[in-house]
């Protein structure tokens, strides 16, 4: 920037400031700042030491190297743990992770949006009902929701013993792929639906009705009118619902058997089977910067579309 | 704008640094130090113990004897216990790591070396346990209780089975169970178990070998629900599965006399793991340590714990108030034609890394 002189643009926020304004004015002004400065301090020394700090410690530890015992060695930098992201292994596993979490978003979004849909045709008593009732899991424990998905999938429980006297025969349903996707969207169906709820809510139906008045089709009318209004909300429910299941630890773990092992498990089992903390760290750090690139493409590609 | 992100760099850097050089420093050279008298306490204790591994009396019998507190925390399994203390300054006293844990905690040099003169009940211990393979002379650790990894069966489905690993592996064998079979979620214990089937060594660092093992575990894949090392035994008594593959003691307290289940250590040869008391290199209060391994070592305490979770007991003077039938029950002390089969898992340093991969690949 030195010896740059920028032409001064109204409208660019690193312009020169404008020169404060004289006597009092100029006081309060001042005032103002501190006080932005000290409303903006806690949440940034939350920020740098709650996330920032750490990420730099795994990115630290993703270079470092696995000693013979398994203690990381904070010496020999070295990209060897990058340079193992590419060994068909991880690739399979990244890819199935991929699989279950773009299929669990697409479940949610099939299930929430005409839930949500129908949530704001309800009497603002009943909604607000309906409403806490889809938040109501969140007050009890996760894992412990998960374990009762055990019961009720075990091949004694409820619903495959009513699979089998309707006549469909022994069926596996815990430990299994379904398992898995079946948590996965029991787990983040609220995270879909709040977001598409709030942007519905605020549709005004009046521009639905209009596009029938003026011919068009129910379906046109969705199609050309309440789905590209809603949309918002569609982006806000899929980033996420797909970025926690992607990475999602405990259902695949306590409801998944064999071949369901997704990217969560396999960075966990770095660190507490094969102790090589430089090769779970890295795992890390290329997840982080993956799906940060795929959410910013996302939402770019949403805002270019509206 | 860029200045000021090249400054918050630059403090990100110091701050990390700063935070390493802090997680590096503690724990070093601090040994030595601690010269202590049988029976000596300095300050109340702290133990990092396994789950659900001592009996409800031996704590408040501790403290009540040698007026100190004691601070429990617990681990699931050594790597999470590896991963807090290996940095040091993890603030415990007693640490209770399994065979080859110990010898990796020795290595790294984050065990005090024990004072044996402050414990003199060691003289307590089987003569089996006084010079263990991962601790020559019980250098840095004393035995608290041990066990095998073997395979529980519900047996009333399956009736009196010939104890092996093909109830696991072979598909004319498990393949046709009437159910499924649970496995560990642990690669050497699983890969071990294909090993020990395969008449290999189970701490093989052949590549080739290992592969084959790999090879069995990922054809088992069919009739294998789960890969469990934590609820296993209520998979068993639920139906879930028929076979599953876990630790004796949990087993024989989950089973709790009910008729149908047994546990059995299979013929091929099998796990054998002993866990130990260690007092870290900078334990707060060494003294305190020392007092109560020596108190875990008497007979009265050493039969009080195998009787509560079913572990056979290292303490021979405990074996004399231990309930017979406890002490006969080959599921709990293996019988001595059973025992020659059984063998430790050893650290295999920079190959461990191939066990999980290898892992991994055949159960995903």
């Amino acid at each position: 920037m030195v010896g740059v002189a920028p032409a001064p643009a109204p409208a660019r926020r690193r312009g020169p400031r404008p020169p404060a304004p004289p006597g009092p004015e100029r006081e309060a002004a001042r005032a103002a700042a501190r006080r932005g400065a000290l409303i903006g301090l806690p949440p940034l020394v939350t920020m740098v030491l709650l996330f920032a700090v750490p990420l730099g410690i795994v990115a630290v530890y993703s270079v470092a190297t696995r000693g013979r015992t398994g203690r990381t060695e904070l010496a020999d930098w070295n990209l060897d743990a990058y340079a193992r992201l590419l060994e068909p292994l991880v690739l399979e596993i990244a890819g199935r992770s991929l699989g279950y979490a773009a299929l669990t978003t697409l479940l949610c979004l099939a299930i929430g949006y005409p839930f949500a849909y129908w949530l704001t045709t309800r009497r603002p008593g009943v909604r607000a009902v309906l409403l806490v009732l889809v938040m109501l899991p969140f007050w009890s424990n996760f894992l412990v929701r998960t374990y009762a998905w055990r019961v009720l999938l075990g091949s004694d429980g409820p619903i495959v013993t009513a699979l089998a006297a309707v006549g469909l025969g022994e069926v596996r349903l815990l430990f299994t792929p379904f398992a898995v996707v079946l948590g996965l969207v029991y787990g983040y169906l609220p995270f879909m639906v709040l977001p598409l709820y709030s942007s519905l809510e605020r549709l005004d139906l009046r521009l639905v009705e209009a596009a029938r008045d003026l011919g068009a089709t129910g379906w046109e009318a969705f199609r050309r009118v309440t789905w590209p209004l809603s949309r918002p909300g569609v982006v806000a429910g899929s980033v996420l619902v797909f970025i926690p299941s992607f990475g999602a630890y405990v259902t695949p773990e306590l409801l998944g058997g064999s071949r369901t092992t997704l990217v969560g498990s396999f960075v966990v089992r770095q660190f507490l089977s094969a102790r090589d903390w430089p090769f779970g760290s890295a795992l890390s750090m290329a997840i982080l910067v993956v799906m940060l690139a795929a959410t910013v493409a996302y939402f770019r590609a949403q805002e270019r579309r509206s | 704008m860029r200045t000021l992100t090249h400054r918050g760099r630059a403090a990100a850097v110091l701050a990390v640094t700063a935070l390493l050089a802090a997680a590096c420093t503690g724990g070093e050279d601090e040994s030595a130090a601690a010269v202590c008298a049988p029976g000596e306490t300095d300050g109340d204790l702290l133990l990092y113990n396994w789950n659900d591994y001592v009996d409800p009396d031996l704590v408040p019998a501790f403290e009540a004897a040698y007026g100190v507190e004691v601070v429990e925390d617990y681990y699931t399994s050594n790597e999470e216990l590896l991963a807090r203390v290996s940095a040091g300054g993890a603030g415990y006293d007693v640490v209770v790591p399994s065979d080859y844990a110990v010898a990796i905690m020795v290595e790294e040099g984050t065990l005090l070396e024990l004072q044996h003169d402050a414990i003199p009940n060691l003289a307590n211990l089987r003569a089996d346990f006084t010079d263990p393979s991962y601790d020559p002379g019980n250098a840095h650790s004393v035995p608290y209780l041990w066990g095998t990894t073997g395979l529980g069966v519900n047996t009333a489905l399956l009736g009196d089975v010939e104890p092996s690993w093909a109830l696991v592996f072979d598909p004319e064998v498990a393949g046709a169970l009437p159910g499924r079979v649970s496995l560990l979620d642990d690669p050497r214990e699983v890969l071990g178990a294909a090993l020990h089937y395969l008449g290999l060594d189970p701490n093989t660092t052949s590549e080739e070998d290992l592969q084959r093992a790999a090879d069995l575990v990922a054809a088992a894949r069919d009739w294998t629900a789960a890969y469990d090392s934590g609820t296993y035994e209520d998979l068993l008594l639920s139906g879930e599965v028929v076979v599953a593959h876990g630790y004796s003691g949990n087993f024989l307290e989950a089973f709790d006399g009910a008729e149908g289940y047994a546990y059995v250590v299979p013929q091929e040869g099998a796990t054998v793991w002993t866990d130990a008391m260690a007092v870290l290199a900078d334990a707060p209060h060494p003294c305190t340590a020392h007092a109560f391994i020596d108190f875990v070592l008497t007979a009265e305490r050493g039969a009080a714990l195998t009787e509560y979770i079913y572990y056979p007991s290292p303490n021979a003077a405990a074996e004399a108030l231990i309930d017979p039938e406890i002490l006969d029950d080959p599921a709990v002390y293996p019988a001595p034609a059973t025992q020659e089969r059984l063998q430790f898992l050893r650290d295999t340093g920079e190959f461990e890394t191939r066990y999980t991969d290898l892992y991994v690949e055949a159960t995903s």
